[in-house]
């Protein structure tokens, strides 16, 4: 019997029962797209959360006023609320000549309206800051310029807008030079932000920058300011700049961690600390998605097991009619090794390119990035089921004397 | 009997089913010899031994014990690969139950043995023709089975059996499942293989098919009970279809 011979039987074979090759296709292709695909979306987040902590840089520190995470400026009640975080703190922190922090940049945050004649947009963050804010953050300027250290000293009307914020309002034309509405005044755009990638719930570049001085005056009010980001001198130094900077707050803040009851009037925060955190939480969520996958693999190999154990039962006595007429052990081995292996492999790459294309969307906020290793795996995982399980049984049957698969069912 | 040397030669066949208490005997000792050409029919009620000893001459089964000589060579000792080519090229088996393959056309079942056979396409197909044409089933060759009449099935079985031009042809009760009508065709184109010089053996419980037949063996619990010669080797069946024929087989 020719190689072509053993084909042709074998597409006959899978031809004749077209839903049963059908569901063992499709068990197949799900199982090999799920271990793809899911390693993917796992990768893919893992991979966001490395590329967050290079943008971020890894030399920053987050001081927040109030203890613990997400309190607004200004607005967290606690015993120690008359020490409060201010400009002036802030300045005279960047003056005080720490030697491991190269830069404090003082922010103070709102949410408003801003408009153009185009468009409105409500709920969006207005950040008070000075012009360093733009070198030590993620946030750099895309297109036109900061404004400067003068424009702060003179409580300039001038922004910087999000990329999200300028095709908003400015869906047409270029938003630089142009003149915006926050709040109800005026204000000129003289710089666009880079675009972001984005990971809370809120959009990065949905916010409009603004010199300080000009917030604090016409939103604000001269009170606390809600956050300050520093600089450390390098990475290695963010430790002793934390601690430098803490001692110096204390200090100025006439506040004693010691004998002071209540919560402490600040909190400094090491985004890359948390960031890798997030990262190892990451890497074990890629692990637990690839152990899902695993498991819907397995459950589609035996699937594909089933299907390949009732073919070969029911097909024993045409193993036994083939025997009678002449075929040799491996003419019948032959034709099913084929039938199944062309069932699985055909399957198998369906789920590939299935997951090849669900890997071009973005899945909850996550682009997924497929591994290399995974497509060889879960198809020759696949393929190995379905090839051991279709033969396995039908090299019993082939081992039969012909009367005996005769007379089976 | 004649001159001839026996193209089949069975020496005290044994066949036991089972082991212990619960052993049976099927075969206790059988000894036949059929010489080319001949037309032998094996007649025995249910239980007599005769699909078994069937089972054996189509080399479908093992005897546990003796000598099966096919065209003098001693079957008992192929290894599976020869006992493949054996079925293929020197038996052509038809069984009761046709036991054609259900998803293929008349004409690939019929070249399904020409495929192991390692015969080529072309060649096949007119083989294949030429089998289904003999059988009058030209106009059948795109039909599966079961567009196919029981008789028609069978006829497409015997193409089968024929195809591969065997040196003996096997027939397990061919007629046990059709109508009269078929009965006859069937037993026609057997008559017809006879006289151009096939050697048939054919087992059946019905004296009609056995009257076709130049001889009669008769087996019971195992044994050959008695061999019996309607006509010479090689001569045409004074019977015609239908008739009953007294041959005197002991049965």
């Amino acid at each position: 019997m020719t190689l072509f011979e053993t084909l042709r039987s074998a597409f006959r074979g899978i031809t004749t029962n077209k839903l049963r090759s059908a569901l063992t296709l499709l068990g197949v292709m799900i199982g090999v797209a799920a271990v793809i695909l899911l390693l993917a979306v796992g990768n893919g987040s893992s991979q966001q959360i490395n590329n967050l902590i290079t943008q971020l840089g890894t030399n920053t520190l987050t001081v927040r006023a109030g203890s613990g995470f997400g309190f607004g400026g200004g607005t967290a009640a606690t015993d120690n609320s008359t020490k409060k975080l201010t400009l002036d703190v802030a300045n005279r922190l960047a003056h005080s000549g720490l030697g491991h922090v190269d830069a404090v940049v003082p922010q103070v945050t709102t949410s408003l309206t801003v408009s153009s004649t185009a468009a409105s947009e409500s709920s969006v963050s207005l950040i008070g800051t000075t012009p360093n804010y733009f070198t030590v953050t993620t946030s750099k300027v895309g297109s036109g310029s900061a404004f400067t250290q003068a424009d702060v000293t003179s409580a300039a009307k001038v922004v910087v807008i999000g990329s999200t914020i300028a095709t908003e309002l400015f869906p047409t034309g270029s938003a630089l030079g142009q003149t915006i509405s926050v709040d109800g005044s005026p204000f000129t755009v003289v710089g666009i932000l880079a675009t972001q990638s984005s990971t809370g719930i809120q959009d990065a570049n949905s916010v409009v920058v603004a010199p300080i001085s000009r917030v604090q005056r016409s939103y604000t009010g001269f009170g606390a300011i809600s956050t300050m980001t520093v600089e450390a001198t390098s990475s290695a130094d963010v430790a002793a700049a934390q601690g430098e900077v803490e001692v110096m707050l204390d200090q100025l803040l006439k506040y004693d961690p010691a004998t002071a009851t209540g919560s402490a009037p600040y909190t400094v925060t090491d985004q890359t600390q948390l960031l890798q955190t997030a990262a190892a939480s990451a890497q074990s969520f890629t692990v637990l998605l690839g152990a899902v996958a695993a498991i819907s693999l397995l459950v589609g190999g035996i699937g594909v097991t089933n299907v390949m154990l009732v073919t070969v039962t029911e097909r024993t006595r045409e193993i036994g009619i083939r025997k009678a007429l002449g075929a040799t052990r491996s003419a019948i081995l032959g034709q099913f090794l084929v039938e199944a292996a062309t069932l699985t492999l055909l399957g198998g790459l369906l789920g590939v390119v299935a997951a090849l294309i669900g890997a071009r969307f973005e899945i909850n906020g996550t682009q997924p990035i497929v591994l290399g290793y995974s497509v060889p795996l879960a198809l020759g995982v696949s393929v190995a089921i379905g090839v051991f399980f279709g033969v396995y049984p039908a090299a019993r049957a082939a081992a039969m004397r012909p009367i005996q698969a005769l007379r089976s069912i | 009997m004649t001159d001839a040397a026996p193209v089949l030669e069975l020496r005290d066949i044994h066949q036991t089913y089972g082991t212990g208490e619960a052993a049976v005997q099927a075969l206790r000792g059988i000894d036949l010899s059929v010489t080319r050409g001949d037309y032998v029919a094996i007649m025995g009620p249910s239980g007599s031994g005769k699909s078994t000893l069937m089972n054996l001459l189509g080399c479908l089964d093992i005897a546990t014990q003796g000598q099966y000589l096919l065209g003098g060579v001693d079957v008992s000792e192929l290894d599976d690969r020869q006992l493949a080519k054996v079925r293929n090229k020197q038996i052509g088996f038809v069984f009761q139950s046709f036991n054609l393959i259900a998803r293929m056309t008349a004409l690939a079942n019929v070249e399904l043995p020409l495929i192991y056979g390692g015969v080529k396409r072309a060649q096949r197909r007119d083989l294949a023709l030429e089998a289904l044409d003999m059988v009058g089933l030209a106009d059948r060759v795109d039909h599966r089975p079961q567009a196919l009449s029981g008789g028609q099935q069978q006829r497409v079985a015997i193409a089968r059996a024929l195809v591969t031009s065997p040196t003996i042809v096997l027939a397990d009760e061919p007629t046990g499942n059709l109508d009269s009508q078929s009965t006859d065709d069937v037993l026609g184109i057997l008559d017809s293989l006879s006289q151009a010089g096939r050697t048939i053996v054919v087992i059946t419980h019905e004296d009609a098919v056995g009257a076709h037949a130049a001889r009669v063996v008769s087996i019971r619990d195992g044994l050959l009970v008695s061999d019996h010669r309607n006509r010479a080797v090689g001569t045409t069946a004074l019977i015609s279809a239908g008739t009953t024929g007294g041959s005197g087989a002991g049965i």
